[in-house]
């Protein structure tokens, strides 16, 4: 018999810790698979942010560092400058990339560090509970915005791929999905082309990733889905911002 | 040996590039932007890096990231940029991330003043950071001492993967002296130190090897409970073995000083002219102020000694406290101290001394 489809042998097998519906793993599967096609699992190293992606700690094969929350980009480049033939990504939840993080992953794009950033955009803050994210919808509930985002009080959602696009250094900037199978396709180009500028030492490349929480935004795994697509993408609208 | 003329923070850096030291990140700051201007010009001479961070927090965790690639790495700023640096310090003293920091301390919190003093004591050998961790704080008081003291801080940060702090302050960092640099490690040499790290470093192992992996927290309690017990086992070590001190006359002391750094320096100025009119003063001056020397204070007669007198650039007295734990009530103690970035002037100690040993202090 043909194997038509394995896993990725980048998850070595422990359990993946994400609640159901979560988009997490698809994206830690694309990932490894990517690093497996371009045969560079064995010299990549992945700067964790702190969030919910830290469950995959302990479930991939590669090498990884945990930032403090918002550094993974700092990290990134203090260890790609000092190991320009490691391959060096970074996987951030919004909380971490575009809030408390959101100097160092500016800093980052605009010295053109040649890294490759996987931004994970759940517009919550997902490991602790449900706070309000900087890419919470308006109008949208969170544990500490208990009647809804309110533009009055707490400004609107941050764009990032906009943000970085007003800079002149990076050189790829593609917002995707993972709500249905076509979407996973592209999220998986995407990723294969933010880890091939590395390779071919083009410079910041990152590929937002707009997912769903469904604990967090207290829908069911479909409903998410549901969520995402009317409002969501709405405000995050998909497709290449750049690509130089 | 040649001696060359350089400028604390010149030395400090040139003494850490020669110890192998290839990667520098740090944030403009008073009074040791001589250290990154040092660093830009030197590290692409030798095929390293510099970066210029957006902050202290950025640059100090840039260290953390070149240090889990297995580069000898460092940082530098004075007090306000280091309590930003206690982020990343704390994590590579959690995540065992070699890395060696340099802090010429300036003048009271917040901002404070820009000139020479010792208001981090506290900070430096009690909280760098959150998680009770704890790093040999080596604290020289001359440009030569700065530079041999750096270039074995690297040694010491990478045998303990743990944080190395050089604790100086505005007078070090922009004194000039004649030193005599230590040896330049080669290429190779260089090269060997980071392949001797490959095992554990983040440079991307492959799924037969076992991974890199950099971790500055955990899931288990037992898990952090038993790397807190680890970590407190190699902290009692350096208590029994890396204590670095120097004594005098402590065998025939009635007054002890107690001193570090820029104000020992002073003291011992003043010590030497208590001497010639005859009286018996001694000191004790920790080179290393993390681990203490405790041990020294045991060697104190105190049949004889009538007061240890502690000697800061801080107001309040910091150093005081190890002082006393030392010293157990065997004897009083008393201070001499500015604060704010002014200098103890010898006569000031000197004064103080007479007044103590007229009798001044009940035992
Ligand atoms: C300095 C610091 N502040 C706060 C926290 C607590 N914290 C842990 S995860 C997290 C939010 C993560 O949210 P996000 O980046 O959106 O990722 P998600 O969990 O949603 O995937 C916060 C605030 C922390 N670990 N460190």
């Amino acid at each position: 018999m043909n194997a038509v489809y394995t896993r990725t042998k980048t998850l070595n097998g422990n359990l993946l810790g994400f609640c159901p519906g979560c988009m997490h793993g698809t994206v830690f599967k694309l990932i490894g698979e990517v690093l497996e096609e371009l045969n560079i699992d064995g010299r990549t190293a992945c700067i964790l942010g702190i969030g919910c992606c830290g469950l995959a700690q302990e479930v991939v094969s590669y090498d990884l560092a945990t930032a403090p929350h918002g550094r993974a980009c700092a990290v990134a480049s203090g260890l790609k400058r000092s190991n320009p033939d490691t391959v060096v990504f970074t996987y951030q939840g919004d909380g971490d990339l575009a809030s408390i993080g959101l100097a160092e992953t500016l800093h980052a794009a605009n010295r053109g560090e040649n890294i490759t950033t996987i931004f994970i955009n759940n517009g919550i803050y997902g490991m602790t509970g449900g706070q309000m994210a900087p890419t919470t919808l308006v109008g949208m509930k969170a544990t500490t915005a208990p009647d809804g985002r309110d533009p009055g009080l707490h400004g609107y959602p941050l764009h990032m791929c906009e943000i970085l696009n007003q800079l002149t250094a990076p050189v790829y900037l593609e917002r995707v999905s993972c709500n249905n199978p076509a979407n996973v396709r592209k999220t998986k180009n995407a990723i294969r082309k933010a880890f091939q500028n590395q390779l071919d030492g083009k410079g910041y490349s990152m590929v937002e990733v707009v997912t769903s929480c469904p604990t967090n935004w207290g829908l069911s795994p479909e409903k998410s889905l549901q969520f995402l697509e009317d409002n969501m993408l709405r405000e995050f609208p998909l497709g290449v911002l750049r690509d130089r | 040996m040649k001696k060359v003329f350089m400028k604390g923070c010149e030395a400090i850096a040139e003494a850490a590039v020669r110890a192998g030291a290839r990667f520098y990140a740090g944030y403009p700051i008073t009074p040791q932007n001589e250290i990154p201007e040092y660093m830009s010009r030197r590290m692409p001479q030798v095929g390293g890096v510099f970066l210029q961070g957006e902050s202290e927090i950025a640059s100090v965790t840039m260290v953390y990231g070149a240090g889990a690639g297995g580069t000898r790495a460092m940082t530098s700023s004075s007090s306000v940029g280091i309590s930003l640096k206690s982020e990343g310090i704390s994590y590579c003293a959690g995540a065992r991330v070699p890395m060696v920091y340099v802090n010429m301390q300036r003048g009271g919190p917040g901002v404070g003043t820009i000139q020479a003093a010792q208001q981090d004591y506290f900070q430096a050998t009690r909280a760098s950071g959150n998680g009770g961790f704890k790093m040999i704080v080596l604290a020289p008081a001359t440009v030569q001492e700065a530079v041999d003291m750096t270039y074995r801080a690297f040694d010491l940060a990478e045998r303990d993967r743990n944080p190395v702090l050089i604790l100086g302050d505005g007078v070090l960092g922009t004194i000039m002296e004649p030193v005599v640099l230590p040896e330049m490690k080669s290429d190779e040499e260089v090269a060997a130190l980071k392949q001797k790290n490959r095992d554990w470093a983040i440079v991307g192992h492959s799924r037969e090897e076992k991974r890199g992996f950099i971790d500055p927290g955990y899931w288990s309690t037992d898990m952090q409970e038993a790397h807190c017990v680890s970590l407190n086992e190699m902290y009692e070590r350096w208590q029994r073995e890396d204590v670095q001190v120097e004594e005098l006359y402590l065998e025939d002391a009635e007054l002890v000083f107690v001193a570090y750094g820029t104000s020992a320096r002073i003291a011992k100025s003043a010590l030497k002219l208590l001497r010639a009119e005859g009286h018996r003063v001694g000191m004790i001056r920790p080179l290393t102020v993390s681990p203490f020397p405790a041990a020294s204070f045991d060697k104190i007669d105190y049949a004889r000694c009538k007061c240890v007198l502690d000697i800061e650039m801080s107001i309040p007295a910091q150093m005081i406290y190890d002082v006393e734990l030392a010293l157990r009530e065997r004897c009083a103690v008393e201070t001499c101290l500015r604060s704010g970035g002014n200098l103890i002037e010898r006569d000031d100690v000197v004064k103080k001394a007479h007044e103590i040993l007229k009798g001044g202090v009940e035992r």
